[in-house]
Formats: C-alpha cells, sequence, structure tokens
C-alpha cells in the first residue's frame, strides 16, 4: 500500500520539511515572510553547495571526507596570498589550483593506487589541514583583506533582492543536475556507482572518471569556500576539525541519496538541505539553546531514516554489495 | 694647617668614594634571583595554537622567561580536549616546575589540575578559569565584565535612555569559563531591569559562520534591535557581518585580546565596540605570578593569587594608535 504510494525517502524528508514549515508558520509568527524564507536557504546554501559536492562522489560510490578541509585551506592560503600583496586574480587562481590538485591527488589515491575511498580521503583531510596549518597560513583565522573587497559581494551581495549565495546554491544545483543528466561523464558516474565492474566491461573509463570525481569535489569545495570566506569576511580553517564534514554527509544521505552510489540526483539534496535550514531557523527564531537544537535535530534525522527503513525495507533485491 | 689637612681628608673620602662607584656595588639580591630560574621549565597548555590570544601569550611568556634561563614548551592540543587532558596527565608524570593552562571549560581539567599540584608542580590558569583554583590565575574577570557590559547596554539601549531595550547576546561554548562567568554578570545587573528585554540568547560555538546565521534569523525577527553582546571578536565577525547585510544599526558589543584585528573590524564598522583584556600585559602578569613562585617557592597550592585584567572599552571614537597589538611586534 504505502509502496504504491511510492514514499522514497526524498518524498518522506520532503513531507516531513514541508510538516515542519507549515507548523512553524502557523506558530511563529514571521516565519512565513519572504526575507526570512530567503535568509533560511541562505544561511544552507553553502551547506548545500558541499552537498551537491558531496553527492557527485556518493553517486559514484565514493565519499570525500576531505571536502571540508580542501574548502577552508585553499580559500585561507587565497586569503593570506592576498594579504601579502598577491594581485587578486592570481590569489583566486592559486587557490583553486590548490583545490584541483588535491582532489586530483584524492581521485589517483582511490583509482589507480585502489585505496577505500574512505580511508584515502579521510587521510587526505588530516594532511591538507596539517600542511595548509604549518606551511600556507599562520593563523587558525585569515581576515578579508581590503584587497578582497571587489568580490565581496559573492558572499553579501544580493541580486534583485536574492541574496547571491542563493543563488549560488541554485547555480550549482542546476549545472549538477545538467552535468549528470546529459554530459557523458556526468552519467558515467551513476553507472559505475551502480556497478564498478558492468561499467568497465561495458567500456567506460572508470579509473579516469573516479579521479574527475573528486577534482570536481575540490572545485565546487572552493566556490563555497568563496562563499564563506566573503560572507563573514575571514576563513577559520578550524572548521576542517569541526563535525561540519558529517552535516554535509548528512544532508546527502537525508535525502536519500544511499552510499552504496548509483541512486539519486541533485533533488535530493536539495530536499535534504532545506529539512535542516528549516528546522535550524526555527529553532533559532523559538531561540531554543544550541545544544538543545543539536538534540532535537538528530533526533528529526533519525526519526526520517527509521521512517524509511520501515517503509522500503532492505531486502536482497535493494541491498547493494559495499553498502556501508 | 689644619684647614689644609680638612680638605685633604675631604678629598681621599671623595676618591675612595668615586673609586667605589666606578667599580659599582653587587645588587645584594641578583645572585638569587637568577638561581632561582636556573633549570626550570614551565609548559603552556592551551586549547589551541594559531589563533591570536594562545600565540599572544606564548610569544609574551616566552620573551619574560626565556632570558632568565627558564626553558618554555607548548602542548598544542589543537581544540580536543581529550587531547588537553591527556597532555596535562603525562606532565604530572614529567614534572616540570609549572604549568600555564588555558583551560577549555569549567569542569574538564579540574581534578586534573589538582592532582597536578600534589605532584608538586605550580599550576597557573589564563583568562579562562576552571572550577578549581590553583597557584595563579591571570585573565578577565568575565562577572566584573558581563556587569559593565549590561550596564553599557542599558546606557545605549535603555527606553530611558531612548532604546527599546531589545538586546541579543551571542555566546561562544556554552561551558566555557568565558560564557558561563559572564552571563552570571550579565544577568545580575539585568534582572534588575524588566525594561531590558533579551530577544535571542544563543551560543555559536565560536564559530563566526554560525554567528552569522543566527544573527540573520534573529534580525528577522526583531528588526528593531538595538544592541548585544558577543563573546568574542574573531566569532562576532560573523555576527556583524549579518547586522551589516540586514542595513540595521544595531549596538554590537564584543570582547577580545585587543588583537589589531578588532581595531581594524572598528574602523570597518563591524562592531562598535571592543572590550579589551589585553593580550600581552596578561601575558605579562602570568610570566609575573610564575617569577615571584620560582623566588618565593611556596608549596604548590599554598597560595592563590588572581590577577585580573585591567579592560579597555574601545569604540572608533576613542580608539588611539597602538590601542591594539600585533603578534609581529610581540615576538
Amino acid at each position: 500500500m504505502l509502496r504504491a504510494a511510492n514514499l522514497t525517502q526524498e518524498r518522506i524528508v520532503l513531507v516531513l520539511a514541508l510538516v515542519l514549515t507549515a507548523g512553524f508558520a502557523i506558530s511563529l509568527p514571521g516565519f512565513l515572510t519572504p526575507e526570512n524564507l530567503l535568509a533560511l536557504v541562505r544561511s544552507v546554501s553553502v551547506l548545500g553547495v558541499l552537498g551537491i559536492a558531496m553527492a557527485l562522489v556518493v553517486i559514484g560510490r565514493g565519499i570525500d571526507l576531505s571536502l571540508v578541509a580542501v574548502m577552508a585551506v585553499s580559500l585561507a592560503w587565497t586569503l593570506n596570498l592576498l594579504a601579502n600583496g598577491m594581485p587578486l586574480g592570481i590569489a583566486l587562481l592559486l587557490g583553486l589550483g590548490f583545490c584541483l590538485l588535491s582532489g586530483l591527488i584524492t581521485g589517483f589515491l582511490v583509482a589507480y593506487v585502489e585505496i577505500p575511498a574512505i580511508f584515502a580521503t579521510l587521510a587526505m583531510g588530516t594532511f591538507i589541514y596539517g600542511f595548509g596549518r604549518y606551511f600556507l597560513i599562520t593563523l587558525d583565522v585569515v581576515y578579508l583583506p581590503d584587497a578582497a573587497r571587489s568580490i565581496v559581494w559573492i558572499g553579501s551581495g544580493a541580486f534583485m533582492g536574492i541574496p547571491v549565495p542563493v543563488l549560488i546554491f541554485a547555480g550549482v544545483c542546476l549545472l549538477g543536475a545538467l552535468f549528470l543528466r546529459y554530459v557523458k561523464s556526468g552519467r558515467f558516474i551513476r553507472a559505475i556507482g551502480d556497478n564498478p565492474l558492468a561499467a568497465r566491461i561495458a567500456g567506460i573509463p572508470v579509473r579516469p572518471v573516479i579521479v574527475m570525481q573528486y577534482a570536481l569535489s575540490g572545485l565546487i569545495g572552493f566556490v563555497a569556500g568563496l562563499v564563506t570566506a566573503t560572507s563573514v569576511a575571514s576563513m577559520n580553517i578550524r572548521v576542517a576539525n569541526s563535525t561540519f564534514v558529517y552535516d554535509v554527509i548528512l544532508v546527502v544521505v537525508l535525502g536519500g541519496i544511499g552510499l552504496s552510489g548509483g541512486k539519486g540526483g541533485v533533488r535530493n539534496v536539495i530536499v535534504g538541505t532545506l529539512l535542516i535550514g528549516v528546522l535550524i531557523n526555527g529553532m533559532t527564531i523559538m531561540d531554543i539553546q544550541y545544544t538543545v537544537q543539536n538534540v532535537i535535530k538528530s533526533l528529526i534525522l533519525l526519526a526520517a531514516i527509521v521512517a524509511d527503513t520501515i517503509i522500503n525495507p532492505r531486502d536482497e533485491q535493494t541491498a547493494q554489495q559495499g553498502d556501508i | 694647617m689644619k684647614g689644609i689637612k680638612a680638605l685633604l681628608a675631604v678629598v681621599a673620602a671623595m676618591s675612595i668614594s668615586t673609586m667605589a662607584m666606578a667599580q659599582g656595588i653587587d645588587d645584594p639580591a641578583r645572585a638569587g634571583h637568577y638561581a632561582a630560574f636556573k633549570g626550570k621549565r614551565v609548559v603552556f597548555v592551551p586549547i589551541a595554537m594559531g589563533f591570536d590570544l594562545t600565540e599572544g601569550w606564548a610569544a609574551g611568556i616566552r620573551s619574560a622567561l626565556e632570558p632568565l634561563g627558564v626553558k618554555f614548551e607548548i602542548r598544542d592540543p589543537n581544540w580536543n580536549t581529550d587531547a588537553g587532558a591527556q597532555a596535562i596527565t603525562s606532565l604530572i608524570a614529567e614534572k616540570p616546575d609549572a604549568i600555564v593552562v588555558h583551560n577549555p571549560d569549567v569542569q574538564s581539567y579540574a581534578r586534573l589540575l589538582k592532582r597536578a599540584e600534589e605532584a608538586g608542580i605550580y599550576v597557573i590558569q589564563v583568562n579562562m578559569r576552571s572550577s578549581y583554583s590553583t597557584d595563579g590565575f591571570a585573565g578577565a574577570d568575565y562577572v566584573g565584565m558581563g556587569e559593565r557590559i549590561a550596564n553599557r547596554l542599558i546606557d545605549k539601549c535603555s527606553p530611558a535612555n531612548g532604546g527599546n531595550g531589545k538586546i541579543a547576546i551571542m555566546q561562544g561554548v556554552l561551558t566555557a569559563a568565558a560564557s558561563a562567568y559572564q552571563m552570571k554578570g550579565l544577568d545580575n545587573v539585568l534582572s534588575k531591569h524588566p525594561e531590558m528585554k533579551i530577544v535571542s540568547n544563543q551560543a555559536a560555538d565560536w564559530d563566526a559562520t554560525k554567528a552569522r546565521s543566527i544573527m540573520a534569523t534573529v534580525l528577522q525577527q526583531h528588526p528593531d534591535l538595538c544592541g548585544g553582546v558577543g563573546f568574542w571578536d574573531v566569532m562576532d565577525v560573523g555576527t556583524g557581518a549579518a547586522i551589516r547585510e540586514s542595513g540595521k544599526k544595531v549596538h554590537w558589543i564584543t570582547q577580545g585580546g585587543g588583537n589589531q584585528a578588532a581595531c581594524d573590524n572598528l574602523n570597518k564598522d563591524v562592531y562598535s565596540e571592543v572590550v579589551s583584556y589585553d593580550v600581552p600585559a596578561q601575558a605579562r602578569d602570568i610570566a609575573d605570578i610564575i617569577q615571584s613562585l620560582f623566588q618565593n617557592k611556596p608549596k604548590p597550592g599554598a597560595t592563590k593569587t588572581t590577577l585580573f585584567s585591567p579592560l579597555t572599552f574601545i569604540t572608533k571614537d576613542n580608539m588611539k594608535p597602538g590601542a591594539c597589538w600585533t603578534l609581529e611586534t610581540k615576538k
């Protein structure tokens, strides 16, 4: 009966988000104003952008635990270079290059050295943080120097009343969706995630596509970093040591992209991100303490996952090898 | 004749005294002073290195103690409380002469610090005190600071002074001394002023990004927010960004070690006031407590010295050159 209604996890989460929205809209005056809704999406736009990066990797049956470290260190380095007098364009290119290089190395480790993604990226994340902290920047927090005035709009500007970070989130979603659907290598990612061996037999260049996956994730990470740094006028590389990367994975998994790969798309990330956004926004308006917020957040997430397990139980057909 | 003799005597006496001046007299306390520091070892356990406060303290303590022959080391737990506790545990076994501790919260290290003192190590706490008092503490009086900030907010925002009484509080980590003690101070004053309304009291985990989104949401709900206080200038860069984006005028008071970045941000109108507890002066206080302990040699734990840092309320208008410090000049 429930199956007939086609209640996938994505829909469960969407319904949950809508129910919460309705609840907050009734109980909290000022929740449903356009300004608050924009602020809501804006506050999770970086999470969403990183979610798309993570989704691309997860759909290809990988995971990228180094994503946040890459984002933080590359931007902190860029800001540091700028503060030391390097022209804006070159500093940005070097930061972007750093992300690309880190992604390529991670991809190489996963695809050619054949280290499981979870270990390769965990090690790379720690390495990138340590390397950046020791060789590239002197203090944990790097402030946005005056030389970067011309890019402040990325994080704090608005276009036709819509904050630029929201537009960037939308743009990255659109590009991600188009890439997965219409670009050959995008479709390969899904094929590899579904069944790498079959993909190889079918003639798909599996290893290069895996490397590309991580390079893409690094590039999107740079975009997310740019939004973060310009919206709070600083970059704190301590975020690399925080649980932020798990929030990103949560958004992806919550939206219904299975960690076993091959399933889901951009829509799932959007739904997962919005649920988190609605939750945080509503609880902040109610002035609930941060620690209590975390408890409520985890309980609702658990509820979503339990609901999915009950409605869509795993069996021999749906379970895949390599499922975490 | 008698006059000549007397004159000669005077000349002789003068020449002897000038000879003595030329040779100098030894400072009687000097040798003992230096002997007190010979071969001593001081270890600093911060929450993490790599930010203005801890780098400033380390540089200041080092420059005060190393010339005396004290060996100064740093154990960096990098924001990990367990690693910090482990560092202190292993220090209790190593027995350095003094440990300088920067507590992540009021509970975690309390018992370890007591054990360190029992093991014969002097323990000096910096800026954030644990629930256990040790030989020395140098840092801000957070309760008093909270009271002064509350009064300042009343000056700016109370309906009696033309405001609407709506204020917000942006804490760091709830259990950190800077948050817990300061809330007490704020409450001491604000509880007597029912016209002041705290519309939001949230912890942003010392993180600018979280502070930014919290403040953005709060301003949506309370566009007429009059003022507020944040517990760290580095985090409040995010709060300030949200306020500036909203185009509202909010009197935001933040606080920190008085690093140059804070003064720069005042100039850029990121926040309205910075309460500075002057890190270089705190470093000097820590070094002074250590010097006093090493010279007087009380039994560890027998004496308790508290040195509260003088606070300066810096605004864009009263800011003088040199009101803030840079790490480069302290290294």
